[in-house]
């Protein structure tokens, strides 16, 4: 008896589900009853946890509350710790033969207590130093990696307890790997995939009708992976990841290898899509042009830990108040001619390029005082090199 | 479902292009065959006593293995196994299928596709060079079908059990070639199985592997009457199931600890 009505239960759970929204969703919230292997668990126990999910089902859906359960942050990630166990041996024959006997093995904390969380529809620029960490985030987030302690909820599911469910909402793209067949023509992975995502056949047409247009690859269509030069092969993987309409896009240094061209149209890419669909993207990277292109906000992690996380011009004023005022003069100048408050930083002919601390002077003060005592052809007020910015939180991190 | 099939057909176009190695194939497993042939004709005709299996049946056996050869458990999916070091393999986990049923599908065919560019051509050289004789009534031929589906699908599941675990191993060689060893001695594909001696017979029976080769090429030869067939398709569906059960024990073992080579 007790078994006909968990089917019926899980049936109409089923139903239930495909009515599911961005911000309800069932599944949300059969993972808010902390459950562990209740599956297997004796019957009592995993029969009052699932009353207690009929009741929030009855609570979200209910008259009572018409907005449906509560809205929360598409990614939740707190306290995240994740070790790696890596054998090492000394160098050299002896080494090796010693390594037979007895292995050394040290601890690597990849994630040291990583939390942050973030809102649909969010560019997310995700760095860090090689081996900091920025990997294993996005491989726990994609439901590879398993983490040793720590919560991790995207879209209302464990990823690694959801599996199925979870990896069927995102796309992922490995800039290093490949995730077309090797050995077919690209359009038929794109059609295998849409059979193992079960893409509808409209959706999965015009996804990609749409996209062979804009990332320009109706040439490589009917070409093996094997035989698509590196920039081809992103913007085709690129789209693989994209045809089943994920809710969030995880970049793990998708422009690497790539040429000048190749990039801009994949940072253009990126962008308007995430306007057009609202589609959360989550971009790790080295490049920092990629960052400051694509990116409303920047974390940056090293060893194992968030150091920052903010907008990429809360992130400069952190590490340095520092501007720079560029001048190009119709004369020579001579030095005394420039603020008191300000510094020389490098000259180049009749070009100037003054420091200045924005708290100290303002920047509209330096460029009345400038021009009242030069004759000035040209100025303009610049940033720090972002390279700059990043490396001074690697140092400081570090020191 | 939908999902499975995908990639079982996927997979078996990817394989088809693999033409030079089916050739070579073809012609290594006739020269063999007429080997193993010879081999039995010299041992048949150096007695008069009584075998458990006439000379002409073990002909047909020995031309029957070689076509179906490619189906056996040898080898591990090599493109599997560059996907588990070179850290691909965490593509294969974004899918959203089951990863089990998903690398059963790809074994399903691995072991198929291979073996029908081999079985095919070489079985036709067999029946019209070779003088192989067909299945001795239609029953016989309809059961050997169904036992040979099965032994394809036990295969399958033992090849699955073999790439799972190349999640420990990395490599997978060691695991392979005792298999391999084991496949090779138990199924009947060295020795046809009625000739062992009597007291190996119950060992022999109750161990996997003749399902792999004895059971659907005796259906054939009507050395297991048709009237025996649910027994033997019994023990093959059983051990499938083991299989099964034990590689998706690995596996979920396996994930938990799972660790994604490089970047």
């Amino acid at each position: 008896m007790l078994s006909i009505i968990w089917i019926a239960y899980r049936i109409s759970f089923r139903f239930a589900a495909r009515f599911r929204s961005s911000t309800v969703s069932v599944c949300a919230l059969y993972d808010c009853v902390p459950h562990t292997r209740w599956q297997t668990a004796d019957v009592d126990l995993s029969l009052t946890r699932h009353l207690k999910l009929a009741v929030g089902c009855f609570r979200a859906f209910g008259p009572s509350n018409p907005h449906g359960y509560h809205v929360m942050s598409q990614i939740i990630i707190e306290d995240l710790i994740k070790q790696f166990r890596v054998s090492e041996r000394d160098a050299g024959m002896w080494g090796a033969i010693r390594g037979i006997v007895k292995r050394r093995y040290h601890t690597i904390n990849a994630l040291d207590g990583v939390s942050f969380s973030i809102e649909p529809g969010e560019l997310v620029g995700y760095i860090g130093p090689n081996g900091a960490g920025k990997s294993t985030t996005v491989k726990v987030m994609s439901g590879i990696l398993v983490p040793d302690a720590g919560r991790c909820e995207i879209l209302g599911r464990v990823p690694w307890r959801n599996r199925t469910e979870h990896v069927g909402r995102i796309g992922v793209v490995f800039g290093q790997r490949t995730q077309l067949w090797w050995d077919l023509p690209v359009i038929e992975s794109f059609d295998l995939l849409r059979d193992i995502y079960r893409i509808p056949r409209n959706e999965y047409a015009r996804n990609r009708d749409e996209f062979i247009a804009v990332l320009n690859i109706e040439a490589c269509l009917d070409v093996p992976v094997r035989q698509l030069s590196l920039g081809q092969r992103m913007r085709c993987d690129l789209a693989a990841a994209l045809l089943h309409s994920p809710d969030i896009l995880f970049l793990d240094e998708p422009t690497i290898g790539m040429d000048a061209v190749s990039k801009l149209a994949f940072r253009e890419f990126i962008k308007q899509f995430n306007q057009k669909r609202g589609t959360t993207v989550i971009l790790t990277t080295h490049d920092m042009d990629d960052i400051e292109v694509i990116c409303d906000r920047v974390m940056i992690i090293n060893d194992g830990k968030i150091v920052s996380d903010g907008t990429l011009d809360e992130l400069r004023r952190r590490v340095t108040l520092e501007r720079r005022l560029v001048v190009e003069l119709v004369d020579n100048v001579s030095e005394h001619t420039i603020h008191p408050l300000a510094n020389l930083a490098s000259r180049d002919g009749k070009r100037i390029h003054i420091q200045f601390d924005p708290h100290q002077i303002s920047a509209a003060d330096l460029i009345a005082h400038v021009t009242s005592q030069n004759q000035v052809q040209d100025l303009f007020v610049e940033n720090p090199p972002i390279e700059e910015t990043i490396a001074r939180i690697y140092e400081d991190q570090a020191t | 479902m939908i999902s499975y099939w995908a990639i079982v057909s996927a997979r078996f176009r990817s394989l088809l292009q693999y033409r030079s190695a089916a050739l070579a194939g073809l012609v290594t497993q006739i020269v063999w065959g007429m080997i193993r042939v010879m081999i039995f004709q010299a041992f048949y005709s150096s007695t008069n006593a009584e075998q458990p299996m006439d000379g002409s049946d073990v002909e047909t056996y020995i031309w029957l293995g070689q076509a179906f050869l490619a189906a056996l458990p040898w080898n591990i999916d090599t493109d599997l196994r560059s996907l588990i070091r070179s850290g691909g393999i965490g593509y294969e986990l974004i899918r959203p299928v089951d990863l089990y049923s998903y690398w059963l599908s790809r074994a399903l065919s691995w072991r198929t596709a291979p073996m029908l560019m081999r079985a095919i051509p070489l079985l036709i050289f067999a029946f019209v060079v070779m003088g192989m004789s067909p299945p001795v009534s239609w029953a016989a031929a309809a059961a050997f079908f169904v036992s040979m589906c099965a032994a394809i699908l036990l295969s399958s599941a033992i090849t699955t059990f073999l790439n799972v675990t190349m999640l420990w191993t990395i490599t997978g060689d060691g695991v392979t070639q005792m298999t391999f060893g084991l496949v090779l001695i138990f199924s009947g594909m060295l020795v046809p199985l009625p000739l062992y001696p009597d007291w190996s017979q119950p060992i022999i029976n109750a161990m996997p592997f003749r399902g792999l080769v004895d059971t659907p090429y005796r259906l054939y030869l009507g050395h297991i009457p048709v009237s025996e067939f649910a027994g033997v398709l019994t023990h093959q569906l059983v051990w499938i199931l083991a299989f099964i059960v034990a590689g998706r024990i690995a596996m979920a073992r396996a994930l938990r600890r799972v660790v994604v080579q490089g970047g």
